[in-house]
């Protein structure tokens, strides 16, 4: 039996109001969620009107954490853009870093060599792991499970950080990517290391989903709630996940196959009700589906050299262009679309967010539950505000 | 049976929770600043300037090119070129930093700095307990304060610092060799020409000698 099949019957539209109006002598009230409030991951504000209990209308209110991120990237040379790369999504930096990287080495031609590729792989599924493990974590911890699940998840995220360390010289702000292949090489101790470090997740997978999957209050507080319907998430833009739990089977390392994914036998784990139980369960399964892709990888990962030859640090000058280049970051697509005339510095540099866009249809999954779901909900989208706000 | 799950769930932590008094993997925390973990080799925080020898400011790598200064991203770097030239670690008579600064309130860890640098003096720190009470000025670091000894970079980095001494020693090598490659060169080069006079001149007397005998108006056409 499969874990998506333990829930509770119950039509999806049984808590939606059949209307929108004020009932009787209530009167509707404003009430601005954040910026401070701690469940919204960072420096983010709603605007929700409710009547009584219910939401009625929810403004997403965001850029409290504005850092002018495009427009420093056009000021200054391609490889100082990629530091701040990493301060995105800072729980996710090898993907922001690779994904920046890939659209550069497209702009530019560059080559990457194969031990390159194999390490971006390890990084990139190290990432997704520990960012849906934290992040099922924290959608726990706005359910009012404080503390628990979300130090579970903690512990297996330190690990898989402290290996980023090892390897990159810190823990969340890497900065390891370089165009055409990766800054240092990895030693044979710190490949044994990971590979105890990804033998051990499955162990941790099966605690997590003993703890909290059949949890009776969990499956009441989830089910059912937030519901986005397919059609509403491909013409909104979402990916990632978000989209996945919306049964869309829609995975760029599918779809484009950047770097080696064609290489790797995994499967895209899709959600049959769209709700916030789903978006749970399907980031505990995609874990497991990128412990298989770190298996092969680090079992066939080749030698030779980290880094093409021919890329050079300074002094780096594409030749006249436009180029989008896009991966599937643990939160969607992440792109970056860049223009070149020629110069050292980008003419356009821009990012194109996940978690921003996968915002969009907030109000939409909101409408109709209660105040307490909207916590719920926007933890279920996954969103981190350095990317929504860059 | 509804609790079930709930359970099952707290079934779980209670095996951690007991786990966690016999099994030394459980516990996941150390008791800072007690307890401190091995950082890893590769760590970094902040930059600092490797220096030769014993005095810092003759031993000092760098040379003020300024190029980190240039490529550094958030431009935390500060630097003021001496006018005049003072011998380095070798002796080859080179420019120094009157002024280094870095500002690591700016600084973001990202160490550009270190990788564009050509003559491996600016490397990366792992000190990270730097909290002050003085906001400006004690985090602006100047040179003095940011050079450290070579035996410092290798006892923080012992495998970088290894390799970054034995390149250092290729290029030196190197640049001797190429040096006496190019000494012996221009002595062979100054043979070369003298004897080559030596042979122009002996040929012209000799042909001086035989346009004279033949007595032509032609002389020197043998040349």
């Amino acid at each position: 039996m499969s874990v998506l099949e333990t829930k509770m019957e119950r039509p999806p539209d049984w808590n939606r109001p059949t209307d929108l109006q004020p009932h009787g002598e209530n009167e509707l009230l404003e009430v601005s969620m954040g910026p401070h409030h701690p469940s919204t991951h960072g420096v983010f504000r709603m605007d929700v009107t409710l009547d009584g209990e219910r939401i009625i209308r929810l403004k997403p209110v965001f850029g409290y954490l504005h850092r002018n991120h495009e427009k420093l990237g056009e000021g200054q040379t391609y490889l100082a853009s990629m530091p701040y790369t990493d301060r995105l999504d800072y729980f996710c930096s090898l993907t922001n870093n690779w994904a920046y990287a890939l659209a550069v080495e497209k702009l530019a031609g560059i080559e990457v060599p194969e031990r390159a590729q194999y390490l971006r792989v390890i990084l990139a599924e190290l990432t997704r792991a520990q960012n849906h493990a934290s992040s099922v974590g924290f959608l726990i911890q706005d359910m009012g499970a404080s503390g628990t699940p979300l130090m579970y998840a903690f512990k297996e995220r330190e690990k898989i950080l402290d290996l980023f360390e090892s390897l990159t010289g810190s823990r969340m702000m890497c900065n390891y990517m370089r165009f055409g292949g990766c800054r240092v090489d990895a030693t044979p101790a710190w490949l044994d290391q990971t590979r105890k470090v990804v033998a051990g997740i499955p162990a941790f997978a099966d605690e997590f989903e003993a703890l909290l999957c059949e949890n009776e209050i969990l499956m009441a507080r989830t089910q059912g709630i937030g519901i986005l319907r397919p059609e509403l998430a491909v013409n909104a833009g979402v990916t990632g996940p978000l989209l996945r739990a919306s049964g869309v089977d829609y995975d760029i390392r599918k779809v484009d196959q950047y770097g080696i994914y064609d290489r790797f036998d995994f499967k895209v784990p899709l959600g049959d009700r769209w709700d916030v139980y789903d978006r749970f369960m399907i980031r505990l399964l995609e874990l497991r589906q990128s412990l298989r892709i770190l298996e092969q990888a680090l079992k066939d990962i080749p030698g030779g050299p980290v880094m093409d030859p021919k890329a050079k640090i300074r002094g780096f000058r594409p030749k006249p262009g436009e180029v989008y280049g896009r991966i599937e970051a643990p939160k969607g697509e992440l792109g970056f679309y860049l223009i070149s005339d020629g110069s050292p510095n980008p003419y356009r540099y821009r990012v194109r967010p996940p978690s921003l866009i996968n915002l969009t249809i907030l109000e939409e999954m909101c409408i109709g539950h209660n105040v307490a779901d909207i916590v719920l909900i926007l933890g279920s989208v996954d969103i981190v505000l350095g990317e929504v706000d860059r | 049976m509804l609790g079930e799950g709930i359970i099952k769930g707290l079934l779980e932590t209670a095996r951690n929770f007991a786990g966690s008094y016999v099994s030394k993997e459980r516990l996941t925390t150390v008791q800072y600043p007690e307890e401190r973990e091995p950082l890893p080799e590769a760590s970094r925080v902040f930059p600092f300037l490797v220096y030769d020898g014993s005095d810092w400011l003759a031993g000092m790598r760098c040379v003020a090119c300024q190029i980190c200064e240039k490529e550094c991203p958030p431009k935390c770097i500060y630097i003021e070129k001496s006018a005049d030239k003072k011998p380095d670690a070798v002796g080859k008579p080179q420019a120094y930093p009157t002024r280094f600064d870095i500002d690591i309130s700016v600084c973001m860890s990202c160490q550009i700095c270190v990788e564009v640098c050509p003559f491996e003096a600016i490397k990366m720190d792992n000190k990270f307990e730097l909290a002050t009470d003085d906001r400006f000025g004690g985090l602006l670091l100047d040179r003095k304060k940011l050079a450290k000894p070579n035996e410092y970079y290798h006892q923080i980095h012992p495998t970088e610092a290894a390799e970054v001494d034995a390149r250092l020693a290729a290029e030196r090598a190197a640049v001797e060799a190429k040096a006496k490659a190019a000494a012996e060169a221009t002595a062979a080069k100054a043979a070369a020409a003298k004897a080559a006079a030596e042979k122009v001149a002996s040929e012209k007397t000799a042909t001086e000698k035989a346009s004279s005998e033949k007595n032509t108006p032609s002389a020197g056409g043998g040349a």
